[in-house]
């Protein structure tokens, strides 16, 4: 093999560290969880994974956390435009006020949503005549889940829609495109892959979220329970056998899911000639 | 298409960047802004393409106002200093672009809008780089697709924003060759904007100088580098020697030595201070330091390469001279560094005195 020459070498030792670290700090813990459920029989495992009240949790889960990312992903893009395009007093502020849900504890992010939605709450109140339940219900916990996503889209499409060249829409304005012409051929084609990129962390994060769901969700069981809380419950019955075989099923859905959307955005990748 | 210009003035907050200019495109020309940047040549031609608004004036395109229309309307083709390809689209995909957006009731069939991409291509000489994206092109390809992308949409006008701007001189020169010839070919009334006064002069059919918002002087190449209006344009387009005197009878004065040259009727007044022009080539040698008139000087350097002789001279109050001979009027002379030779100007424009005109 050639030797090429680059300004800053140290492939080997670099490659080297960011393995041993990946290992220690990711790969260790879950192996750990493998390792434990596996002093279950394939039949025990089926069953706890299978079991009813597990499963529609997995439902709820990954149900609600593809649909808040997608929820964060329209209004995340949204709030990244106005905050790049127009200039408007109390701008600052907006920016800082969009890092919140990523600095508040859960807990506090869940009590607030749970006082504004229950039945007797600012908001809850007026949604109950309608027949709108959120508290307690599925839509409870996308609400939380839309909440603490919402940072993530915002700031991975900002930095790109800071570079885009306004030039790019001036021509397309010049070559007879319209308005949601121009957006749709010219300006998404370019924020795909950071709204992906966006889409794919704020699912993540919403599929591990615990603190601000249990609150607002209210934990019926078959209703409104999210899997990271079947996996608390059955670690405070002492069964973590079972604890690790339901994380176990957890980690294989989301990994799956990951790749799915990695695999996604090296195709957008591509296709906009952005792979070389 | 023709276009014409009433009275547009453009300020950006106290910068006054176009003061109430008029100008005239006749049909199937293709005009040269020229002017040093920030003259509000680019302001301009984004002004006649709607990219911009004039805070007063009109844009009349074939006698018709469309001030108020917008730019996707006004059928104009736009050519950026940058290209401004769509990155995440194929060359083919760009060129194709215009068409596919047209209204559906005036778009034509996919068979029809990809022969006509291909034809465009084929017109650009890149048919072969259909399936490239453009970061996989030379910038000179990339200009030549914009362009293309540009006429794809058949525009009334086609305006260029230092089009060769981002390109190294030899691709520079090469594409000018070939705007020209593009421009034989289809007779589409053209405007490009260019501080190159080379460029200019060599593909436009009539050039437009601008200095600090205002139009300086309109002409064919060969008038306004012959015949400049203004100290500006006598500055701006090519090489000039610049002495500044006062107004002596009818020569120009400028410290002990007389420059001969024929004051006109309308010129400055006598004894009124002036600043006097004459290119490298409208000033004669005398090597007889003795010799009555003209400005005594000190040869500094003989360039001597080419059909012409180029000398450098240092004037009496220390300016900088330069003096084109003929080869054979060179040798005569015979020139040696230091030797102490009179300049006789064979052609000398008097202008009156300007702060910061000129060079």
């Amino acid at each position: 093999m050639a030797r090429t020459t680059r300004v800053l070498p140290g492939f080997g030792p670099a490659l080297g560290l960011t393995l041993t670290w990946l290992s220690i700090i990711v790969l260790l813990p879950l192996a750990s969880v493998f390792l434990k459920a596996s002093n279950l029989s394939l039949v025990e495992f089926w069953d706890v994974v299978t079991a009813p009240r597990v499963a529609a949790s997995y439902r709820l889960s990954f149900g609600a956390s593809l649909a808040a990312a997608a929820i964060n992903a329209v209004f995340g893009l949204m709030l990244a435009w106005c905050l790049v395009r127009y200039r408007f007093p109390g701008k600052r502020l907006v920016d800082a006020l969009i890092d919140l849900p990523f600095a508040l504890p859960t807990a506090v992010a869940g009590i607030a949503l749970t006082a504004l939605y229950a039945r007797n709450g600012w908001i809850g109140q007026w949604l109950e005549p309608l027949g709108i339940q959120v508290a307690f219900k599925p839509l409870g916990v996308l609400v939380a889940l839309v909440f603490i996503g919402l940072p993530f889209v915002v700031r991975t499409v900002q930095p790109v829609l800071e570079d885009f060249d306004l030039e790019h829409e001036e021509a397309a304005a010049s070559l007879g495109a319209g308005r949601w012409q121009t957006f749709r051929y010219v300006i998404l084609p370019v924020l795909l892959p950071a709204l992906l990129t966006g889409f794919t962390l704020a699912f993540a994060r919403a599929v591990g979220e615990y603190g601000s769901v249990i609150f607002i969700a209210g934990n019926i069981p078959m209703v409104s329970e999210i899997t990271p809380l079947m996996i608390i419950t059955k670690l405070e019955q002492y069964d973590y056998v079972g604890a690790t075989a339901v994380a176990e099923v957890m980690l294989l859905i989301s990994f799956v899911l990951l790749l799915l959307i990695n695999g996604l955005q090296a195709w957008t990748a591509k296709r906009t000639g952005r792979d070389r | 298409m023709s276009i014409q210009v009433r009275n547009i003035t453009k300020r950006f907050g106290a910068f006054s960047a176009l003061d109430d200019v008029t100008l005239d495109f006749p049909s199937g020309d293709l005009v040269a802004l020229l002017g040093p940047s920030g003259c509000g040549k680019t302001t301009l031609l984004r002004i006649i393409a709607g990219l911009e608004a004039a805070d007063g004036g009109q844009v009349l395109l074939e006698g018709e106002d469309a001030s108020a229309r917008h730019v996707r309307e006004r059928q104009v083709g736009f050519v950026f200093q940058h290209y401004a390809l769509f990155r995440h689209m194929t060359v083919f995909d760009n060129v194709a672009f215009g068409l596919r957006m047209k209204p559906r009731a005036q778009r034509p069939p996919e068979r029809q809008i990809r022969e006509k991409a291909q034809r465009l291509l084929e017109l650009v000489q890149l048919d072969w780089l259909a399936g490239r994206f453009p970061s996989q092109l030379s910038g000179g390809q990339r200009q030549r697709i914009a362009l293309a992308r540009a006429l794809a949409v058949e525009p009334r006008v086609l305006l260029l924003d230092e089009p060769f701007g981002a390109l190294d001189a030899k691709v520079r020169k090469e594409l000018r060759r070939w705007l020209r010839r593009l421009h034989d070919e289809l007779h589409i009334t053209s405007i490009f904007v260019t501080h190159d006064q080379e460029e200019a002069l060599e593909v436009a059919d009539r050039v437009v100088l601008m200095n600090q918002g205002r139009i300086e002087q309109t002409g064919t190449p060969e008038e306004v580098y012959s015949q400049p209006a203004t100290p500006f344009v006598y500055g701006f387009l090519g090489a000039v020697n610049l002495f500044h005197g006062r107004v002596d009878g009818e020569g120009v004065r400028v410290g002990g030595d007389l420059l001969p040259g024929t004051a006109r009727a309308d010129g400055p007044a006598e004894g009124a201070r002036v600043m006097a022009f004459a290119r490298p080539y409208e000033i004669d040698i005398v090597a007889d330091d003795g010799a009555d008139g003209g400005m005594a000087a000190k040869v500094s350097r003989v360039l001597s390469f080419g059909v012409t002789t180029r000398v450098e001279l240092e004037g009496s109050e220390g300016q900088h001279l330069e003096v084109e001979l003929t080869r054979e009027r060179a040798d005569a002379l015979g020139l040696a560094v230091g030797q102490t030779v009179r300049l006789l100007p064979s052609n000398l424009r008097v202008f009156e005195y300007e702060e910061g005109a000129g060079i």
